[in-house]
């Protein structure tokens, strides 16, 4: 087992001891602060595909992690007032079932990232980036323009969705079913990395040319990793919701591309739990820094550059040491 | 009459007003290694990326096997046996030697796109992958880092991977450059007996290894084919040496 897995299986364990301590404490503020860590990380996770394997640099995730929220705000909202979504061409209802907001969610965002991959895909570098910032800035200004689904104002939830078998108000079941989906998510990001299409993809961010050469489309291979993405991010959208029981364009905002965007970065890009890392550092940095002053972005700041500057690995390259190619 | 791999027709290529490519036609035929030599700018470069599908000519056919591939892109021509390796080594640099070779062998596989699974476990894969690197004399390189291999070792693993895909013909664009004579002596050795696999279209500056090598050579100047012939009528030809070769005095 090398320096990196331990790392992980250790973060993990820390991750999941705080909120069972918090529980027996009784300190439901410490579960929610460290859930929604986790879910940030699930949302990070999801680019971390994108960016560290495919190198694809995308300031537009928030438009997944947004339409996994209003996908959660919708159906509930139908469901919650017992009105359909529509009649025609087929009754749809709502739902307050989280398996069924899940699936929704995911085929949502990852409609979403077939389509807008499917243009944006075509340019690089700074273009891409450009042009997903563009597309996220879109679904931004539409959600603030829909009052069907309250505006600006958000949308929001009485009630939390419903698990079958457990007590999703309770913040430790709620937390419990975050944690086994970003064990989840995160055998699923290990498993793609080692599969075929990872080691092409990965082959394809260092030498596209080579790729195509051996008969692979670099272009298949992005948009395949694109449309993966952005539906473990809608998942994380879903949650998000889910957890503060509303909706609102801010999910939508280039500022939330940013932070998921900066749990990467902070934990470490290609590294599998760099966003996890990432997500709970800046939860805690929030949570600490944020009693202490209302400027505490500028530390922010300051850490993300020094770990741009002098670690590049983030911060599981500063203790794990470098990414050692594997076979 | 001999039927050829791989069959340049009559291709014309112009960059605006600069005419690269003028009326091409070459052959490439089972078992050869057919170089293709002529000055900087003669357009050989050019000529072997429209061969591979990475530009596409204005005008004029290329068929493989047969085929017409001429709007197939280079992914697709790769599929149909078209290796190439390129003049400046294009390879995953922080990935190990037998990834590498992996990725040629998954490459030419049925599924190269499967999400599930593990790449590096895959034996029928790994099988094809060792055995190109054995035959390059990479095989006890296989667990390194190829970002820490020499040029040499580089050119060899270009060669490598072109060889997992079990080829119809193999396109090389200058794959002695840069090698000092040790280098260049050992890969023209391996190149030698690389026909007997799939021939070989390569471009070469390197006159020793073209001339120890090649079973026919194509001169190309200013875009347009000068001569075709052996080693022995292109060395004769006044034209090539008066063009590129010049004399021996």
């Amino acid at each position: 087992m090398n320096r990196e897995t331990l790392l992980n299986l250790l973060l993990l364990c820390v991750l999941l001891a705080v909120p069972v301590w918090a529980h027996a404490a009784e300190e439901p503020f410490i579960i929610t602060l460290v859930t929604r860590a986790l879910i940030f990380a699930i949302a990070g996770i999801g680019l971390n595909m994108a960016l560290g394997q495919g190198g694809l640099v995308s300031l537009g995730h928030a438009m997944f992690f947004g339409l996994g929220g209003y996908s959660m705000g919708i159906l509930a909202s139908h469901a919650q007032t017992y009105t359909p979504l529509f009649e025609w061409p087929i009754l749809l209802e709502g739902s307050n079932s989280m398996p069924v907001i899940w699936i929704t969610a995911i085929a949502v965002a990852g409609l979403a990232a077939l389509i807008t991959g499917q243009l944006s895909l075509r340019t690089s570098g700074v273009y891409f980036i450009m042009i997903t910032l563009a597309f996220g800035q879109m679904f931004y200004y539409f959600a603030v323009s829909w009052p069907a689904y309250g505006g600006d104002d958000g949308l929001s939830i009485y009630v939390r969705n419903e698990f079958p078998g457990l007590n999703t108000l309770d913040p430790i079941q709620f937390f419990a079913i975050v944690f086994a989906l970003l064990i989840a998510v995160l055998m699923l990001a290990a498993a793609v990395a080692r599969s075929p299409f990872g080691l092409a993809l990965n082959a394809a961010r260092q030498s596209p040319a080579r790729v195509e050469a051996v008969g692979i489309s670099p272009y298949r291979l992005r948009l395949l990793v694109y449309v993966l993405s952005g539906m473990i991010t809608g998942l994380a959208g879903a949650l998000f919701a889910d957890l503060n029981r509303f909706v609102s364009p801010s999910m939508f905002s280039w500022q939330t591309s940013g932070e998921i965007m900066m749990f990467v970065i902070l934990g470490g890009v290609a590294r599998l739990c760099g966003p996890v890392v990432g997500a709970t550092v800046f939860i805690a940095l929030e949570h600490f820094l944020g009693g202490l002053s209302d400027y505490w972005q500028i530390y922010l700041g300051v850490l993300l550059l020094v770990i741009v500057l002098f670690a590049r690995g983030g911060l599981v390259g500063l203790v794990a040491g470098k990414q050692q190619a594997h076979d | 009459m001999i039927e050829p791999v791989l069959s340049v027709q009559q291709i014309n290529k112009h960059f605006g007003a600069l005419q690269v490519s003028k009326d091409v036609s070459l052959d490439l035929l089972p078992g050869e290694i057919h170089a293709l030599i002529g000055p900087n700018g003669a357009g050989k470069s050019t000529l072997i990326q429209q061969i591979a599908g990475e530009l596409k000519p204005d005008s004029g056919r290329i068929m493989l096997a047969g085929h017409d591939v001429t709007q197939l892109g280079t992914a697709v021509r790769s599929r149909r046996g078209l290796a190439r390796t390129f003049q400046i080594s294009a390879l995953a640099m922080e990935d190990t030697v037998l990834q590498n070779a992996l990725l040629g062998a998954l490459g030419a596989s049925a599924h190269p796109y499967r999400l599930w699974g593990s790449a590096m476990k895959r034996s029928e894969l790994r099988t094809v992958a060792e055995q190109a690197l054995d035959r390059v004399g990479l095989a006890d390189q296989a667990h390194t880092v190829t970002a820490q291999l020499s040029h040499g070792q580089r050119r060899q693993l270009e060669i490598a991977v072109a060889l997992t895909l079990s080829p119809k013909a193999f396109i090389m664009d200058e794959p002695m450059a840069g090698l000092g004579t040790q280098g260049s002596s050992t890969l023209t050795g391996l190149l030698g007996t690389l026909r007997e696999q799939a021939p070989i279209l390569m471009v070469e500056h390197d006159m020793e290894a073209v001339f120890a090598l090649a079973d026919r050579i194509s001169v190309l100047v200013y875009g347009q084919l000068l001569a075709t012939g052996t080693v022995a009528q292109i060395r004769s030809n006044q034209a090539v040496q008066q063009a590129y070769l010049g004399t021996d005095t």
